[in-house]
C-alpha cells in the first residue's frame, strides 16, 4: 500500500507542476484590466464567441465525416487501395495548419491560378461569377478538419479494430447488413475513442491562431492576441485566455462524462482473423474514391503546391543551416515525445491505481495546455521560471556572493516544459484510451499473483498497449515538429528550428521561400507515421495469432 | 521499450548540458530582434567579420520578445531589442527595460523625429505605408489624402488587410494625432462601407487582389511591393507591374511611416560594443543594404536609395515624432473595433 501512495504523490506533484502555467494566466482573473471589458463586450466580443461556436462545429463535422468513415472502410472493409490508405491516411497530420491554409488560398484565391485561369476563358470579371471563398470561416472549418481528422481516424479505426469481433458477428447473424452493424453497434461501441479524438482535434481549433489570422476570421485566440499586442492589456488578454480554458473545462468534462458513462472493456482476447466486408461493385470504388480523395484534398494537394514551390527555391534554401534545422527539430520532438509519453504513463497509471479526486482533478488541469495558444502557454512558462531563476540569483548573491544568473529561462529545459505542458494530452489520450480497454480483472487476476504495480504495468500493460503508446508517441512527435508560436518565444538564442524558418518566411510573406523548409517537416513527420502503421498493423497481426 | 526509454533520457540531457555548457568567447553580445533572420543575420556576420564582436541572435514577435525581457529581469542576456515599429520601442522604454544612451555620431546621423526624445531608441529604416493604385484603373489625380478615402466615390474600391495589424494600427493612430478621435472614427467607418472585401490576409494579397481586378486601391508598405517586384516569380512581378505607388497628403503633412529601430536594454552587459552594433547599422553600407535587400527606406536621407524604390519618387514624409504612434496605438484599436474595421 506504501507504494501505491508513492506512485500516486509522485502523479500529483508533476500534474500540479504541469498546471503552473495554466494557472498562472488563470491567476489574471484577479488582476485589474481597467475598462477594456466594457469595449469588448460592447464591440467585438460577440464575435469572438460566435466565430469560434461556429469554427468548433464545422471542424466536428468535417473531421468526424473524414475520420470516422475511412477509419470504418478502412479497418473493416476490403476495397481496392485499403492497404495503402489504412498509413497513407494519417499523412495531413504531418502539414501544419497554416500552411495547409496558405498553400489553398495560393490556389483557390481570387488573385490564384485557377480563378486567373477562369476569368481569362471566360472573360469575366470581379462580380461577374460565384466562386467558393476559400477564406471564410467555412474555408477555415475544412482547412483545419483536413489536417485534423487523422486524430478521429487514428482512434477510431484502433478501435474499430479492437472491438470483439464475436460482437460484430452476432450482429451480423442476426441479420444486420454492414450499415445497420456500423450505427447500432460498431459506432456506439467506437464512441470513446471517437470523442477522445475529437476532443483533441476541437482543442487544436480553438488554440489555432495561424489559419483564422490569415483568413481575417475573429476568434477568440486572435482576440486574445489583439487585446495584448494591440491594446497592450496583458491581464485582459490573459483573461479571455481564461474563458477560453472554460470553453476547454467544458469540453474534458463533457468527454470524462461521456467515457464514464460508456466504457467498454474488451471481455474476450479471442479474436479471430478479421473478416472484412467484401465489398462489391461500384460499392468498391466508392469506398477508393473517398478515401483517395481525403488523401488528395488533405495531403497530396497541399504537398504538392509546396513541392512546386520548394522546387523554384531549394537551390537557395538549401544553406548549410538547414541541416541543424533539421537536427534541430527531429531531436527535440523525440525528446519531447518521450517526455510526454513517460508522464502520461505514469499520470495514466495512477488514475487507474487510485481513482481519488485530487490525483483526478490534477490530472484533468494539467491536461489543458492543448487547447490554449501556444504563445499564452509560452508565458505562463515565462513568467515563473523568470520569477525562479531570479529568486535563486538573490539568494545566492546575498548567501554566497555568487550570481547564478538564468539557470532555466531561455533553455531547452523551459522549452521542453512547455511542450509537455501543451501536448501532454495528447499523450494521456492514446494511453488512457488504450488503458481502459484493458479489463480491471486482468490487473486483479495480477495482483492476486502478488505483482507489484510497477510489474503488471511492464509486463503486462505495456505490452499490450504497444499501439497505443507508439501512438501517443508519433502524435506528439508530429505536434512538436509543428509547433510554432512556444518555439519562437522560448527557444534559447541561436538556435532555429525548421518551424521556425518556415514560418518566418511565410509571415513575411514569402510563401515560395517558406515552402522547403514546410516540406522538410512534412517528410521529417511521414516517416514515423509509416513507422506507426506497420507496427499497429503488426500488432494487430500478433494480437490474433498469439495465444 | 523502458530501456529504450532509458536511453533517450540519457541523449536528452546530453542535449541540454551541451546546451548551456557552450562556452563564450571573449567578446559577444545578444540581440533580441523582431526582424526575421533572413533580414538581420547577414549584417550580424558583416558586423563580427569587421570587428571580431560576435552576435548571438534570438527572432521572436516583438511582445513576446518584451516579455521574455521583462521576466528575465536584470539577469536578462540580451544587450539590443530591435523591433520594426515604433509602437513597441515605446512600449519597452514604457516598460522599463531599456536604458538611455548617448551616441553623437547617432544623434548626427538620425533626423530628430525617428529617434527617442530621451535617447532610449534609435531608428534605422523607414518602412512607408503610401496608397497603391491599378495603372489604367484611375487618375491619380483623383487621389490626395488619407483622409479623401472616406469619400463614398471609393465604394467597394478599396483592398487593407485586417485592423490586427501592427501598420494599420500606426496608420490609424497618426490619423488620430492629426485629426483628433472623433474625425478618425468617422472616417474609418467610412473607410469600412469603401472596402471591396472584407479584410484578409497580408499586404501582399491586397496588393494581388487590387491587380487581379477585385479593387482599385489598395493600401500596403511599399517594401512588399519592392519584395514582389524583386521576387523573380512571374505572377508577382506581373501583378506588382499592375501598380502605381501614390504618396498621400503632400500638400499637408505627408505620408505615413514608421521605422524599425534598435534601443539598448537596461540589464546590457556589454554596453560599448551593443552601441557599437547600433552604430553599425546606421552606417553607410547597413543603410543601403536595407533599401537593396528589403526594399526599405534607409533612415538617413543622405543615403542613395535603390532603383526600385528611386522609381516612386520624391515625396514629403510625415514628421510626427513615432512615440505618438506607441501612445496612440490603443486608442487606434478601439476605434477599429468600434468602427466595424475586422
Amino acid at each position: 500500500m506504501r507504494y501505491l501512495s508513492y506512485w500516486s504523490i509522485s502523479a500529483t506533484a508533476i500534474a500540479l507542476l504541469l498546471a503552473a502555467p495554466v494557472l498562472v494566466i488563470v491567476a489574471n482573473i484577479f488582476v485589474p484590466a481597467g475598462d477594456v471589458w466594457a469595449h469588448l463586450a460592447a464591440t467585438v466580443l460577440q464575435d469572438y464567441v460566435i466565430n469560434s461556436l461556429l469554427l468548433m462545429v464545422g471542424v466536428t463535422l468535417g473531421s468526424c465525416f473524414l475520420g470516422v468513415g475511412t477509419a470504418w472502410l478502412v479497418a473493416m472493409t476490403q476495397f481496392p487501395g485499403r492497404k495503402l490508405f489504412e498509413w497513407a491516411l494519417l499523412l495531413p497530420l504531418a502539414i501544419p495548419a497554416y500552411i495547409i491554409a496558405y498553400t489553398y488560398t495560393g490556389m483557390l484565391d481570387f488573385a490564384g491560378p485557377l480563378q486567373t485561369a477562369l476569368r481569362e476563358l471566360t472573360g469575366w470579371g470581379y462580380g461577374d461569377y460565384w466562386f467558393p471563398e476559400i477564406r471564410s470561416i467555412e474555408g477555415a472549418a475544412i482547412m483545419l478538419a483536413l489536417v485534423l481528422y487523422p486524430y478521429v481516424y487514428l482512434m477510431a479505426r484502433t478501435a474499430f479494430i479492437g472491438q470483439s469481433l464475436c460482437v460484430l458477428d452476432v450482429s451480423r447473424s442476426l441479420g444486420n447488413g454492414p450499415w445497420r452493424t456500423f450505427f447500432t453497434v460498431a459506432l456506439p461501441l467506437a464512441r470513446p475513442a471517437i470523442i477522445a479524438g475529437l476532443s483533441l482535434v476541437l482543442m487544436e481549433t480553438l488554440a489555432d491562431y495561424g489559419t483564422v489570422q490569415y483568413f481575417g476570421i475573429s476568434t477568440f485566440t486572435t482576440g486574445i492576441f489583439r487585446t495584448w499586442y494591440g491594446l497592450d492589456n496583458a491581464p485582459a488578454a490573459a483573461q479571455l485566455a481564461a474563458i477560453l480554458l472554460l470553453f476547454v473545462f467544458v469540453l474534458v468534462t463533457l468527454e470524462r462524462i461521456s467515457r464514464q458513462r460508456a466504457r467498454y472493456h474488451d471481455t474476450s482476447r479471442r479474436h479471430q482473423e478479421l473478416r472484412r466486408y467484401q465489398l462489391r461493385g461500384i460499392n468498391k470504388w466508392l469506398a477508393s474514391l473517398f478515401c483517395s480523395g481525403t488523401l488528395l484534398l488533405g495531403f497530396l494537394l497541399p504537398a504538392g503546391q509546396l513541392l512546386i514551390w520548394a522546387l523554384t527555391t531549394a537551390g537557395e534554401m538549401l544553406d548549410t543551416q538547414f541541416f541543424s534545422l533539421l537536427l534541430h527539430s527531429l531531436g527535440l520532438a523525440t525528446a519531447a515525445a518521450v517526455l510526454a509519453l513517460i508522464t502520461a504513463l505514469l499520470l495514466a497509471y495512477a488514475r487507474r491505481l487510485q481513482p481519488i479526486a485530487p490525483i483526478r482533478y490534477a490530472v484533468r488541469i494539467s491536461s489543458m495546455g492543448y487547447a490554449i495558444p501556444g504563445t499564452v502557454i509560452a508565458v505562463g512558462v515565462i513568467i515563473p521560471l523568470g520569477w525562479l531563476d531570479n529568486a535563486i540569483d538573490s539568494i545566492m548573491r546575498s548567501q554566497f556572493d555568487i550570481s547564478t544568473g538564468l539557470i532555466f529561462s531561455g533553455t531547452l529545459f523551459a522549452l521542453l516544459f512547455a511542450y509537455l505542458v501543451r501536448f501532454l494530452t495528447v499523450s494521456l489520450h492514446a494511453v488512457e484510451t488504450g488503458l481502459e480497454r484493458i479489463t480491471p480483472s486482468m490487473d486483479e487476476a495480477a495482483r492476486s499473483m502478488s505483482y507489484t504495480p510497477l510489474d503488471i504495468l511492464r509486463k503486462i500493460h505495456i505490452p499490450m498497449l504497444r499501439g497505443s503508446l507508439l501512438t501517443a508517441l508519433l502524435l506528439v512527435f508530429v505536434d512538436v515538429l509543428k509547433e510554432l508560436p512556444a518555439t519562437l518565444i522560448l527557444r534559447p538564442f541561436n538556435f532555429n528550428t525548421l518551424a521556425v524558418r518556415a514560418y518566418e518566411l511565410a509571415a513575411d510573406e514569402r510563401l515560395a521561400d517558406s515552402s522547403t523548409a514546410a516540406l522538410a517537416i512534412v517528410l521529417a513527420g511521414i516517416l514515423p507515421v509509416i513507422l506507426l502503421s506497420y507496427s499497429l498493423s503488426r500488432s494487430r497481426h500478433e494480437d490474433t495469432t498469439g495465444n | 521499450m523502458i530501456k529504450h526509454l532509458y536511453k533517450f533520457i540519457t541523449l536528452l540531457s546530453g542535449l541540454i548540458c551541451l546546451q548551456s555548457a557552450s562556452a563564450a568567447p571573449v567578446s559577444e553580445i545578444t540581440l533580441y530582434s523582431a526582424r526575421k533572420e533572413a533580414l538581420i543575420q547577414p549584417l550580424l556576420t558583416q558586423f563580427t567579420q569587421q570587428t571580431g564582436i560576435s552576435v548571438n541572435l534570438l527572432t521572436a514577435k516583438a511582445d513576446a520578445l518584451l516579455k521574455r525581457l521583462s521576466s528575465e529581469g536584470m539577469n536578462s542576456p540580451a544587450d539590443i531589442l530591435l523591433t520594426t515599429d515604433a509602437g513597441r520601442l515605446y512600449r519597452a522604454k514604457a516598460a522599463g527595460v531599456t536604458q538611455a544612451f548617448d551616441s553623437s555620431l547617432l544623434h548626427s546621423l538620425i533626423p530628430a523625429s525617428y529617434r527617442d526624445p530621451e535617447n532610449h531608441w534609435y531608428g534605422l529604416s523607414l518602412r512607408f505605408r503610401p496608397i497603391l493604385y491599378v495603372k489604367g484603373k484611375l487618375d491619380p489625380a483623383e487621389l490626395s489624402t488619407y483622409e479623401a478615402l472616406a469619400d463614398s466615390k471609393w465604394k467597394h474600391r478599396i483592398c487593407i488587410r485586417s485592423s490586427g495589424n501592427i501598420y494599420n494600427q500606426s496608420l490609424v493612430a497618426s490619423l488620430i494625432a492629426s485629426n483628433g478621435t472623433a474625425a478618425t472614427e468617422q472616417w474609418a467607418k467610412s473607410l469600412v462601407a469603401n472596402l471591396a472585401r472584407p479584410p484578409k490576409g497580408g499586404d501582399r494579397d491586397q496588393i494581388k487582389a487590387a491587380a487581379a481586378g477585385q479593387c482599385d486601391i489598395a493600401i500596403a508598405n511599399t517594401y512588399y511591393l519592392a519584395g514582389m517586384l524583386n521576387s523573380g516569380q512571374p505572377d508577382q512581378v506581373a501583378a506588382a507591374k499592375k501598380m502605381a505607388v501614390f504618396w498621400p497628403n503632400q500638400a499637408g503633412r505627408g505620408a505615413h511611416v514608421n521605422i524599425s529601430g534598435a534601443a539598448l536594454t537596461k540589464a546590457s552587459k556589454n554596453r560599448a560594443n551593443a552601441i557599437k552594433l547600433i552604430e553599425f547599422l546606421a552606417s553607410d553600407a547597413s543603410q543601403q543594404w536595407y533599401a537593396e535587400t528589403n526594399g526599405e527606406y534607409p533612415v538617413r536621407r543622405d543615403i542613395p536609395v535603390s532603383a526600385t524604390l528611386k522609381n516612386w519618387g520624391e515625396f514629403k514624409t510625415d514628421d510626427l515624432n513615432l512615440s505618438q504612434l506607441g501612445t496612440l496605438n490603443g486608442e487606434a484599436l478601439m476605434l477599429m473595433d468600434r468602427a466595424g474595421w475586422k
